[in-house]
């Protein structure tokens, strides 16, 4: 019987042509076999994204209800002091819609940077230990913040509905573009740091201070009608309009306020004309920035279990 | 039966390691100009070159930092060579550290699944070991359980039975086996013999060369990232204790030469001979050569020897004042010399450690030496002892 097997296996394995170990793929050739590791290992993508989401709500009783109090109490947060007390509500339809579709966006961004980067170093154990396509770790890290935005979007949808203004416009076909620039904008930038924070540990410290620029860098919690307004047909608007979250939040913006769209006179909001154009561009842009920078995570992820 | 296939095979493998002394981001910076003075080059492994067959049982051994766990890395992928290539064939699982990749958060059902998956099974086949994978853990009633909670015993043993199911071609297991009760760590050593018996690979690194000796049918001595044997493993594991001894000596050497004047009594040199070398025929005796020099005439003085296995268990001990021998109490040098006739044991290294003491208990610093050798294989038989059987067969019919 088990001489039986022992043979079984030796034809097997007679068959199957001895493979390089690690294999160093070039710069270009590498992306197939890169892609078709992770493909392969999808299952376990996914079990490493419960494990995160389960692993962060346990044992608390509300669970994953916490995911909804951030932002929340960012939104009250944001109202108040800038829509009410500031006044920026005055010159703004539905204040409290618009920062929530800023914020909504905003958040899966900075959640999908600020786990990616931390993902591999934080996954040190098995990465030192067990051969993996390393990409799982970051990737895992996007699908759990795609999990908060579901839930955010779902309030916001919910809200939207509450204050009368549901988003059914033909508008709403650039909500999807937004949210792949935002997806895959982030998951390359977030791929990149993953790498570089195991080699340089600051990255991590840096990310969290550039994320607070960048938050006030787009049209979030301010209408983008006063950039506008400001600085219009300068090549200083152009670069502004060059930030794909910026591109990403004006796209939300315009699907799900729908105020912004609608209202006239004082409140009247001013959008860029070419948003679609600019979402597309900034797509194809982040999909070669997503090819390179998985390219030069495979080149940095050689040396990750000797780093660690 | 034709050859058994190659599942491995290492060519020309070096691995150098950068140690650097500057991590952070601003110390990088700093010193980017004179970065030389920052970095040391060290070398686990230099050109390593060897095929695995499918079915052998390769014992990685060596000194602590020797480079057979570069070696297994590299093997298994996760470290990537600095030279040289290794390519493989069929299933891997890397026993490298157990455990890695449970998390504390999680029940045991759930973290059985996750590092299955890490391991490389997906979730059909897990479901179809799940009951096996437990009940080879033995810990039913917990494996709801968070794993936090459980004793370390509890986590390895889970640990272990989640990656012995993974189905293997090639096992690359890093000194785990020594885990959990006696039970568990008897039941780990029969999985282990299951899996050859099943004709898979098993490339093991280990400090116990006994375990070494009952596992593997190979052995690869590394010292200093090069190979310096590679194949049976009794020969591999004598060289392994000649470099042991190489190294012990040079480092006391001289502070004993030293202090053998000063001292009562001290051993100028121990040699052990095996008479009889053919081991398929008879059983060889063993002599035990002690030269000693004795500088003060009033110390009365005994000798002790310890017969030890190359796995480090005590084989035999026995001293001058238990068997009531007195020794020579005169100034100069003396040779004692010890006899076991009839030495049976089975094959191995053995090392003798002699220790000279005095009459009430306490040992002389400078008395201590170590001599070792090696039994030959019998063709007979095998195990911890050698034995002469005599088999009679005869027609049980009248």
């Amino acid at each position: 019987m088990t001489t039986q097997d022992a043979s079984e296996r030796g034809e097997r394995i007679a068959r199957e042509p001895l493979q390089l170990v690690g294999s160093k793929p070039g710069f270009f050739g590498g992306t197939f076999s890169s892609l078709s590791e992770i493909w392969g290992r999808r299952e376990l993508l996914g079990l490493l994204t419960r494990r995160e989401l389960t692993a962060r709500y346990k044992d608390s009783s509300l669970g994953i209800a916490w995911s909804l109090f951030r932002p929340l109490a960012q939104l009250l947060v944001y109202y108040f002091a800038i829509g009410v007390v500031l006044g920026a509500a005055r010159t703004v339809p539905d204040f409290a819609i618009f920062v929530f579709v800023g914020l909504t966006t905003w958040s899966l961004f900075s959640e999908i940077i600020n786990s990616t980067t931390s993902s591999i170093v934080d996954n040190a154990g098995i990465v030192r230990k067990i051969q993996l396509p390393r990409e799982v770790f970051p990737l895992s890290s996007v699908g759990s913040a795609l999990f908060s935005f579901t839930v955010q979007l779902s309030i916001l949808i919910v809200a939207t509905v509450v204050f009368g203004v549901p988003p059914i416009t033909p508008a709403l076909a650039l909500a999807p573009l937004a949210f792949v620039l935002i997806v895959v904008f982030a998951t390359a930038v977030g791929l990149l740091l993953a790498a570089l924070n195991v080699y340089y540990r600051d990255i991590k410290h840096i990310v969290e201070v550039l994320l607070i620029l960048l938050f006030w860098g787009s049209p979030i919690v301010y209408s983008f009608t006063y950039v506008h307004d400001q600085i219009g047909g300068t090549w200083i608007e152009s670069l502004y309009l060059a930030n794909p979250i910026t591109i990403a939040v004006l796209g939300m913006q315009k699907a799900l306020w729908i105020s912004g769209s609608t209202a006239t006179g004082d409140l009247e909001q001013y959008f860029p004309e070419n948003l679609i154009a600019l979402l597309l561009i900034a797509i194809a842009a982040s999909l070669v920035l997503l090819w390179l920078s998985q390219r030069i995570f495979s080149r940095l992820q050689r040396n990750f279990a000797q780093e660690l | 039966m034709t050859p058994s296939p190659v599942i491995a095979e290492i060519n020309n493998v070096s691995k150098r390691f950068v140690i650097r002394h500057d991590r952070s981001l601003k110390e990088r910076l700093v010193n980017r100009r004179g970065s030389k003075k920052h970095k040391q080059d060290f070398w686990a492994l230099r050109d390593v070159s060897t095929t695995l067959e499918l079915g052998t049982s390769l014992g990685l051994v060596g000194h602590n930092g020797s480079g057979k766990s570069t070696l297994l890395k590299i093997i298994g992928g996760i470290l990537q060579p600095s030279g040289g290539e290794v390519l493989r064939r069929g299933r891997l699982a890397a026993l490298l550290e157990l455990g890695a990749g449970f998390h504390p958060d999680l029940s045991g059902r759930d973290n059985v699944y996750l590092n299955a998956s890490i391991l490389g099974l997906s979730r059909k086949e897990t479901d179809r070991y799940f009951d096996e994978i437990v009940a080879f853990s033995g810990i039913e009633e917990f494996i709801d359980t968070q794993v936090k909670f459980y004793s370390s015993g509890m986590y390895v043993r889970l640990a272990f039975s989640v990656a012995v199911h993974v189905d293997p071609d090639l096992l690359l297991v890093d000194e785990v086996l020594a885990v959990g009760d006696e039970p568990f760590q008897r039941k780990c050593l029969e999985k282990i013999a299951d899996f050859q018996k099943e004709g898979r690979s098993i490339v093991l690194v280990s400090h116990s060369a006994a375990q070494v000796q009952s596992l593997c049918n190979r052995v690869i001595v590394l010292d200093h990232g090069s190979l310096l044997h590679d194949g049976d493993t009794v020969e591999g594991l004598a060289v392994l204790r000649a470099g042991f001894e190489a190294s012990r000596q040079a480092g006391a050497g001289t502070s004993r030469r030293e202090q053998s004047l000063e001292s009562a009594v001290s051993i100028l040199g121990v040699k052990t001979t095996l008479e009889s070398e053919n081991f398929e025929t008879g059983i060889p005796d063993l002599t035990i050569e002690l030269e000693v020099q004795v500088n003060d005439p009033k110390s009365r003085w005994g000798a002790g020897f310890t017969l030890i296995s190359s796995g480090g268990l005590t084989v035999y001990e026995f001293n001058t004042f238990g068997m009531a021998i007195t020794m020579p109490r005169t100034a100069g040098t003396h040779v004692v010399t010890a006899v076991i006739p009839g030495l049976n044991l089975g094959e191995g290294t053995y090392s003798v450690d002699v220790g000279l003491g005095l009459v009430d208990g306490s040992p002389i610093a400078a008395g201590r030496d170590t001599s070792s050798f090696a039994v030959g294989r019998d063709n007979h038989g095998a195990g911890v002892v050698r034995f002469q059987p005599r088999v009679t067969a005869r027609s049980a019919e009248r």
